[in-house]
């Protein structure tokens, strides 16, 4: 064995022979990844599906409740549902599957060509790919990322950590909790343990305004009597070897803390939902340039980031807030990645209005055959009755009135790019109050 | 009688007002007609989808994710959770097996979210 690798080694440069070569590497099979590998290998490619667990799916193997696919199925599914679907769909291919894989390292070759470094069960592996999709999701923040004071005991969980321990192993990890944080898992988390027989003291929200959407605000704390309190933090934990209470404080509208508003309350579990942040290590390695605002990748609208050939889709771009709008994503990254040959490409910047936050793709390409575009934003703040209009050149290209606008919501508009001239100099999305 | 009732039909939430005035009941603030019908439920007849997980025998699946299949009244909820932590599921049952049927009489059948796979923790890899 042992000169056999010496064998292979000393040839060096014939290396790239015995590797095998993909045109798509998908990284990650979450919902982006499954959506982008089965795009990918219905346009014709040679597709490499990469996970890091056992099983593919993602996330939406411990997001057991429903409310996921009523915009692709029409259908209210649950987590698991939406992923067997197109796990399904998935196994009738012939899409290569790597599962308890992790990408360790990502080069691109000066042929372009990438060459992908991984651990496998069975040891290190390379494969050279033509694209790589970056479908590798998002991060919850930690209790480290927003500053609480005190000891260190266990019982401080991040929502999804909480969430895997009830829904994957079967251990509720609390018998009396606060939630901090009023995103969608947080509330989810809060119905889901008080189904499980928890008490949840609390839901604290240090903005004015709730984090996630109305209709969880409403199925998950108004029909559990479960509190939500806004303008409010936790400052402090208690406890040694165990979270034995919390300091809740009072907070300005600009989020600093109103000394003298201190209370404490006794639980044995913190849950935190206070954001998520795109997961983007290999997008670093590959230098690819990354939004500020996003923490994603920067692309265009067929999901290539600034860098020929990478991909990028879900929450590993921006953090999204239904499925739907992840696996389409993944399809227009399958699709765009099988049809890829490595051409020049002229990019304008998608101008957007002061009133919005961020929006994505941040780029259009103007000789790409992808003219149907799916623009995503959030606004900076709650606005009720704006225009959202798409302006190329002086040219309304697409519009439509939206009754409201929350920074916690996003929004879509379609665009026809057939509908823009030719050249393309100048592209805007606007926000106007009507 | 006035109430404000949000939509949970769809992520958009809509925030409706319905008023009932003996047995008329008028429903303002929905954007689709499926607001309105879940509106009048709520004044009526309040349901709720439940889903939740049942313990298993298999060491690498401790728990299998269930739903109903129809929305059970939402007076029931507490009820039937206490059915569904009564349950441990001993055969690999596939997405949409029948876990409990009708429960609690309410024609509702309890049903497994996705397949029991055997690696939901470690497994082999399938390469």
């Amino acid at each position: 064995m042992k000169a056999l690798f010496f064998m292979k080694a000393g040839k060096g440069f014939s290396m790239h022979q015995d590797m095998k070569t993909y045109d798509v590497t998908v990284i990650g099979a979450g919902p982006a990844g499954l959506g982008a590998a089965k795009s990918a290998y219905e346009n014709g490619a040679k597709t490499l599906l990469i996970e890091r667990e056992a099983r593919l799916g993602g996330i939406l193997k411990q997001c057991i409740h429903d409310g996921f696919g009523l915009l692709i199925f029409k259908e209210k599914l649950t987590g698991p549902e939406y992923a067997q679907r197109y796990i399904d769909m998935i196994n009738k291919t012939s899409i290569d599957i790597s599962l308890l894989t992790y990408v360790t390292d990502v080069k691109k070759n000066q042929d372009g060509f990438c060459h992908i470094t991984m651990i496998t069960q069975k040891g290190i592996k390379h494969i050279l790919s033509k694209t790589i999709i970056l479908a590798t999701g998002c991060r919850e923040r930690t209790a480290k990322q927003i500053f609480i004071h005190g000891t260190r005991p266990s019982g401080v969980f991040t929502a999804g950590t909480a969430q895997y321990y009830t829904n994957i192993l079967g251990h509720v990890p609390t018998k009396k909790c606060v939630i901090l944080g009023s995103g969608d898992i947080g509330m989810i988390m809060a119905r889901r343990l008080t189904l499980e027989g928890a008490q949840v003291e609390g839901v604290y929200e240090v903005k004015s305004e709730l984090g996630g959407l109305m209709r969880n605000y409403s199925q998950c704390l108004v029909d559990y009597n479960i509190p939500l309190y806004t303008n409010k933090t936790v400052t402090r934990v208690f406890g040694e070897k165990r979270l034995t209470a919390v300091e809740i404080s009072s907070v300005n509208d600009d989020m600093s803390v109103i000394e003298g508003t201190q209370k404490i309350v006794d639980c044995d579990a913190l849950i935190l939902s206070v954001g998520l942040i795109p997961e983007n290590e290999l997008a670093e390695k590959l230098e690819v340039p990354i939004d500020e605002f996003t923490k994603g990748p920067i692309a265009d609208q067929c999901n290539q980031t600034l860098k020929d050939g990478i991909f990028i889709c879900g929450n590993a771009h921006h953090v999204n807030d239904l499925v739907d709008y992840v696996s389409k994503a993944g399809t227009t990254a399958g699709r765009c990645a099988a049809n890829y040959i490595n051409k020049e490409r002229k990019l304008v910047k998608l101008q957007k209005s002061d009133l919005l936050s961020y929006c994505v793709p941040q780029y259009i390409d103007k000789l790409s055959e992808q003219k149907n575009v799916d623009v995503y934003f959030r606004s900076k703040a709650r606005i009720k009755d704006v225009r959202i209009s798409v302006t190329a050149d002086n040219r309304v290209i697409a519009t439509k009135k939206l009754v409201e606008i929350r920074p916690a919501e996003i929004e879509t508009i379609q665009l026809d790019l057939s509908k823009a001239g030719n050249d393309i100099l100048n592209i805007f999305l606007s926000c106007e109050k009507v | 009688m006035q109430k404000q009732i949000i939509c949970i039909i769809c992520p958009r939430g809509c925030v409706m007002t319905v008023k009932k005035n003996n047995e008329e009941i008028t429903v303002e603030g929905n954007a689709c007609k499926r607001g309105k019908e879940f509106a009048i439920l709520e004044m009526t007849d309040p349901k709720r989808s439940l889903t939740s997980t049942v313990k298993t025998v298999f060491k690498n699946c401790p728990v299998l994710p269930v739903r109903t299949d129809y929305d059970l009244p939402k007076d029931m909820i507490g009820k039937a959770m206490e059915e569904i932590n009564k349950i441990v599921v001993t055969k690999k049952v596939k997405m949409h097996d029948i876990i409990i049927p009708d429960i609690l009489a309410t024609g509702c059948n309890i049903i497994a979210s996705c397949d029991l796979s055997n690696s939901l923790k470690e497994g082999d890899n399938n390469e």
